[in-house]
Order: C-alpha cells, then structure tokens, then sequence
C-alpha cells in the first residue's frame, strides 16, 4: 500500500521541526506544506478543528495533531527503522518526562523570571544529558528530538535576554551542534539567524518587550 | 514471576494519583499505596522527595525501586508493562487520537477550571466558558460510545476521571454551572457509566470528604458565595 504522508507545518515552528526530524530519521517521503499562519488553509481548519495549530500530519488522509504525539506516531507505524523511543517501559517513561519537562519549562512567559527559570532547566536537562552523545544514547531519540527543534530559537532568547547559553551550559550547546551535524536534522532546522530576523519582525508588530 | 515490589505515592484527593490506582486495578495488579501529604513541604516524605526530586509531586510509581512520574506517563509505563486489559488500542492511529484527547483534557480542560475558581470576577465567566466549550467537545469525541474508549475504558476515560467526579463535586460547591446535563447527554451519561466501573469506584475520594475539602479550599482562596 502506498502510504500517503503530508505535513502541515511553519517554518519556524519548533513543533513543525520535530516532526521534519523524525520523518526524516525515518527516511520517509512526504509533502511539507508551508502554512500562513495569518490565513489558515481550509484544509488546516478541518484536519485540526479543536486547535486550528500546525504541525499537522496527515497519514492517508487521517489527522494526527500534537508534536510529540506525532513522534511517538511516527515512531509506532514506521517501527523497523531508527527507533526514537526506547523498547524498556521505564527507559521509554524517562524519555517521555523529559521531553514533556521541555515543553512545560521552554514556553515564552516574562523577562527576567523566565530567564531565571530558563537556565535552571537548561542546566538540569545538561544533568540528564550527562555524558552521553544523546538523550537517546548512542543515537539521536525522542528526548534529542523534542528539545533540539527548540535550539533555533536558543539564539533569539539569547539576543533578547542578553545572556549567553553557551556560558553556563556549554555540555548542552556542544550536544546542540552534535545534532546540528545529522544532515536529518541540519535539513529539518531553519536558520538561526533567519528565525532571529522574524522574531525581531513578530516583536515590532505585537509590540513585545 | 516473582513478586515485584509496586508502590503508589498518592494523595486521597488527587485525581491524577487516582488515576494511576484505576489502571492498577484494572490490570489487577496488586500494590502498597502510600498517602502524601501534598499540602506542606514539611511534611512531604523523604521518599517522595527522593523519587520526584524535580516536581515534588504526586502520584509517583514505585516499581521494584524504580520512580516513574506524571500520571499519564505512569498509565503508558502501566500499560507497556502488564499487557492484559489494554489501555490503549493497538492501532497506532487511534493510540494517537487517545493521547491527543489525554493531553487535550490536561491542558485545555483541566487549567480553566482552576482559573474560574481562583481568578478574577471577569477571568471566572471566560473560563466558565472555556470549560464548556471543552465539554461540549469531549460530547462530540464520545460519538455515541458508552467509553472514550468504546466498549471497555482506556486511556481518556481514566485521564477523563476528573470530569466525571471532581468536577461535578467542584460545581456543587461552587454553585458554578461548567456541566450542563440538558446540553451534554452523552457525557452526562458516560459519567455515571465510569464512575460505576468496578474498577473505578473504588478508587474514588469519599464524598463527603471532598466536599467539605473543596469547601474549605474554596473559603481559603478567598471564594465568596455569593446570592
């Protein structure tokens, strides 16, 4: 059976990244859509109606919405490559906690607590990280995926914070940058600097301090 | 198999520590379940403290020495690990409509209703509204089945335990309207359908106790009764 794979995603979208890194670990074929987000297409509105959000994937025709739920998709039908999770319930609960503590302790909320905030989890993922290439051990996993579609946007937090990521947490950035150089996730990541002009661009218009 | 060592940290009135009960029972599996105290720092235990070092909170799972946290984490370890009564379904595309409606209860849901509780005059009839809305979504997931998860419960109907108990107690105290039963036949149903489950009604706070909790919570976040 041919499987039909199509993405509704947004460039800069660190949700949207994931998913791009995971359907690529996955050597899958699919067609990326690039939504604007200011006009939704029809098809956006019906697949995610609860939401209206990308990234969207769309699997012959069948809507699967949330990143990591996506992933851990991906991961359940396309099961004989490059597994993302582990096969160990208590490894695969670990992966899942964390990718989760990334998501609960990274959303943007004011300034100077933020930052505090935001360092404090940096530091405790490093601690996680420990001395292994990945989360995921020996090769890129969930955990990898779900923090690393976040380091585009590292650079922004730092310009806009002034404060360097590097400095505290350099077993992090050299983590980053070992991802950097999977061509798999080289490809699924725009541009710091270009996501750094649209937030520049986002701020100007939303009159964000 | 030898005897495994399995603990439940939990709260009598957490929903989400009750939800890692029900899955037990469902799975019947047995397990020492330890009350928390989740209100005082002080008196949190050293193996709470130990286990959960980061959230500090409950439920933790306990399995032979090993911490596994947050509940829906716990129902997935749950399921992976003792394979009879599933709680999710094998197909991975219902498996990912089951997590979405998970998470979608948690942090869509679940949030409006502490802020319709806690916020201000003006936040209370938005998120009074948001939590409707979010009923009236759930009706529509329900889709004429007796389960979220068709005939037997699975992984939304556990997650979902806070709807068809908690919140039902939270609109008694409250005299907030979040559930209207004309409006929402199905999930009105469904509740009263759940909370009978055998594997349910055991792992529900105590009436009474709850109310007068909720009471009393309520009147200690400065609610006031009004008309």
């Amino acid at each position: 059976m041919a499987d039909e794979v199509v993405l509704l995603d947004f460039w800069a979208s660190m949700f949207g990244i994931r998913v791009r890194i995971a359907l690529a670990e996955k050597g899958i074929k699919y067609e990326y859509r690039e939504e604007d987000l200011r006009n939704k297409s029809s098809l956006l509105l019906q697949m995610n109606p609860v939401h209206k959000k990308i990234p969207v994937l769309i699997h012959n025709d069948k809507p699967i919405c949330e990143s990591n739920v996506q992933v851990q998709y991906i991961d359940e039908v396309w099961h004989d490559t490059a597994p993302l999770l582990p096969s160990d319930p208590y490894q695969k609960a670990n992966a899942r906690l964390w990718a989760d503590f990334v998501d609960k302790k990274t959303k943007g909320e004011e300034q100077a607590r933020a930052k505090k905030e935001f360092m404090e989890s940096l530091k405790l993922l490093e601690g996680e990280l420990g001395d292994k290439a990945y989360f995921g051990g020996e090769n890129l996993g969930y955990m990898d995926i779900a923090l690393v579609s976040y380091y585009c946007w590292f650079h922004v937090y730092e310009k806009f914070g002034d404060f360097s990521i590097e400095a505290e947490c350099p077993k992090l950035i050299a983590w980053a940058k070992r991802c950097m150089q999977k061509e798999n996730v080289a490809n699924s990541v725009p541009d710091q600097q270009k996501v750094y002009e649209f937030a520049l661009h986002l701020k100007k218009i939303f009159g964000i301090e | 198999m030898g005897e495994e060592e399995l603990k439940v940290l939990g709260a009598w009135g957490s929903p989400f520590s009750r939800r890692v009960e029900i899955a037990l029972e469902l799975k019947g599996v047995p397990f020492q379940y330890i009350e928390e105290n989740v209100f005082d720092e002080k008196l949190k235990s050293p193996l709470l403290l130990k286990c959960n070092p980061v959230h500090r909170k409950v439920p933790v799972l306990l399995h032979d020495g090993k911490p596994v946290v947050e509940s829906l984490i716990i129902l997935e370890y749950i399921d992976e690990t003792w394979k009879n009564n599933p709680i999710l379904p094998p197909d991975p595309h219902r498996r990912a409509q089951a997590r979405f409606w998970a998470h979608f209860i948690d942090h869509k849901c679940m949030p409006p209703v502490w802020t319709a509780l806690l916020g201000s005059v003006e936040e209370r009839e938005k998120a009074v509204e948001e939590v409707r809305e979010c009923l009236k979504t759930l009706e529509g997931v329900l889709d004429g089945n007796r389960f979220f998860g068709g005939e037997t419960i699975g992984l939304v109907d556990i997650a979902a335990n806070f709807i068809a108990y908690w919140l039902r107690a939270i609109q008694e105290v409250s005299g907030l309207d979040f559930m209207n039963e004309d409006q929402l036949p199905l999930l009105t149903k469904w509740c009263e359908e759940f909370v009978s489950c055998n594997v349910v009604k055991e792992h529900l706070p105590p009436r009474d106790k709850l109310i007068t909790f909720m009471k009393n919570w309520l009147s200690a976040n400065g609610w006031s009764w009004t008309d």
